[in-house]
């Protein structure tokens, strides 16, 4: 039995946080998913509030604290993402896109992803489409279908056989398939290694 | 070991007082910086190169030739030559016509430049900035080691026959250093030609200074120039130092708040803890400069970055006075000590030129580089 590691991201503000209520029902989906493919499963939550300051100081300076940096290898290093903000002005919320402003351009490419939003109404819900889903697209992320969009309505009237719960599931299932598909990650790309030969740089090759 | 500071040359408001200096003033106060240099018994003044503004320094031979008319001892460099945007053949002939004027008291660093806009007003585009550093500064070597050269390449006209005058003084071509913060092609390019490597080593964390230093050296291993431990590195560093610890950082506390590197992000609490920047005791600085060394190996050159983020010129040379009067000496002693003889302190030009005349004598090509042994008695 192989292990997994699913990174489960949340950007939600408050204590609690229905934003990290929806990612930890995600990871659980999809940790029961990873589970009948017989694989183990090791979850790494990430409240980016407990790190807001470092990542600003980040995006000024242009490089993240010791604490901020273990943070973006585990983000960075997991075999599969579940990434959840609140809705704020039809989008992700700031932290949320300062975050992954701080990714990489190169460090999420075909990695499974699984998108999801909590907001005041279901009236925000295709900000994952028009929001979200672009973003991981640019940052070349396979990200599931299956989006999942909870409103207060889905908690308030969701029961156990629910709507919502229906979708948890299936977009749990859909990251647990293309986590278990792929080769397990070989963590954080080493940003100082050399990747080229000095003959080939002379050579006009940069790449 | 050299010891020196190294300008970035901005224009930045005093935010104690509101009080800009004009370019004229700025100039005419990295002149003093320099010369002040000398006198407090540094060796080593480098100027940025910078062409926008909030910037001054955008010609630094002719600022650089009239410092060393000015100074006796004092080695001339820069932080750094834009490999990226300046023509290589101007390069060659501007520093070839300071050594002469300087008498050999120059050397150079090479750097890529980060702003964007800066390189279409030179014809170039910043997307090319590794293989512009790459060609550019292969000519460049080339132009000052054979009399004539042709050539051709992807991003200038092609040469025939061009001779690049003045030929370096006494036919030895200025010491090179290769500046990079994060860019592992630029550390391996430094050890491809056994030239030296400086992390710049303000503003960023010990772990990339340790990284890229780290790969520079075992790559000069790999390429034959020497072991490990002998390849040339040179650190920068920031520093504010005053007799009281906590009258330093009251002191420059508003300068870092404000300072348009990092102000208005980490607090300098944080960043002193992150960066190698210092604020402190003359007793501090000392020890935090030594514990680069745990990190970097023995290395031959530690400049200071003293005068930016609207700090006033007087401050500045008062910085100059305890560097010179209580930490250099501590630092030269204690380094001088811990250096094991196989490795070599800074080239300077006597100690190349005296090594291309040992290759001579021996009917060898000259080792142009780590010719460093024994050149402190030069300084």
């Amino acid at each position: 039995m192989t292990s997994r590691t699913l990174a489960v991201v949340s950007a939600g503000l408050s204590q609690p946080s229905s934003t990290r209520l929806l990612a930890d029902q995600l990871a659980a989906a999809t940790r029961d998913g990873l589970v009948g493919h017989g694989e183990g499963v090791e979850l790494r939550p990430v409240d980016l509030r407990e790190h807001a300051h470092d990542i600003v100081n980040h995006l000024l300076t242009g490089f993240p604290s010791d604490a901020l940096r273990q943070v973006l290898d585990q983000v960075t290093g997991a075999d599969g993402l579940i990434a959840v903000t609140p809705i704020f002005n039809a989008s992700y919320n700031g932290l949320f896109k300062s975050f992954f402003d701080l990714v990489d351009a190169d460090a999420l490419g075909g990695r499974p992803v699984l998108i999801g939003a909590t907001g005041g109404t279901a009236r925000h819900s295709l900000a994952l489409e028009h929001a979200l889903r672009p973003m991981f697209t640019h940052l070349r992320a396979v990200v599931m279908p299956t989006a999942v969009f909870a409103a207060p309505e889905d908690w308030s009237a969701g029961t156990a056989d629910g709507a919502l719960r229906a979708r948890i599931s299936r977009a749990g299932r859909e990251l647990a398939e293309q986590v278990h598909q792929r080769p397990p990650s070989s963590g954080p790309a080493d940003p100082f290694a050399l990747t080229t030969s000095f003959e080939q740089l002379l050579r006009g090759g940069d790449d | 070991m050299q010891f020196g500071v190294f300008t970035v040359g901005d224009v930045t408001v005093d935010p104690t007082n509101g009080r800009e200096p004009t370019e004229g003033e700025r100039i005419k106060a990295m002149v003093t910086i320099a010369l002040k240099a000398e006198e407090v018994g540094l060796d080593v003044f480098a100027t940025g190169e910078h062409h926008n503004p909030p910037f001054v320094p955008s010609s630094p031979t002719t600022m650089l030739g009239y410092i060393a008319a000015r100074t006796e001892r004092l080695l001339l460099s820069t932080a750094t030559t834009l490999i990226t945007t300046n023509d290589p053949v101007k390069i060659a002939e501007d520093y070839a016509m300071l050594q002469h004027l300087a008498d050999g008291r120059v050397d150079l660093m090479m750097g890529r430049g980060n702003t964007g806009p800066v390189y279409p007003w030179f014809g170039q585009d910043i997307r090319n900035g590794i293989p512009l550093a790459i060609e550019n500064y292969d000519l460049l070597r080339r132009l000052w080691r054979e009399d004539v050269v042709d050539w051709k390449g992807r991003f200038r006209t092609p040469l025939q026959s061009f001779t690049s005058t003045p030929r370096p003084l006494d036919g030895v071509p200025p010491f090179v250093w290769h500046g990079s913060i994060r860019s592992p092609e630029i550390a391996e390019q430094a050890a491809y030609y056994g030239d030296g490597f400086f992390a710049n080593h303000i503003f960023w964390p010990a772990e990339h200074t340790r990284r890229m230093v780290g790969l520079y050296r075992q790559r000069f291993e790999h390429y034959g120039h020497g072991s490990a431990d002998q390849a040339i590195v040179g650190l920068g560093g920031q520093v504010f130092m005053r007799k009281n610890s906590q009258d330093a950082v009251r002191e420059f506390r508003p300068y870092f708040d404000n300072a348009p590197v990092y102000g208005h992000g980490p607090s300098l609490e944080e960043f002193t803890a992150q960066t190698p920047l210092t604020v402190g005791s003359p007793q501090q600085v000392i020890d935090r400069t030594l514990g680069f060394r745990d990190y970097v190996g023995d290395y031959q050159r530690q400049l200071f970055l003293l005068d930016h983020a609207g700090l006033p010129l007087k401050t500045v040379l008062e910085q100059l006075d305890i560097l010179g009067e209580e930490v250099v000496p501590v630092l030269r002693k204690e380094f001088d000590s811990l250096r094991p003889a196989h490795v070599p302190v800074a080239p300077t030009h006597a100690a190349l030129r005296a090594a291309a005349e040992r290759a001579a004598q021996a009917g060898e090509t000259p080792a142009a580089d780590l010719a460093g042994t024994g050149a402190e008695a030069d300084r």
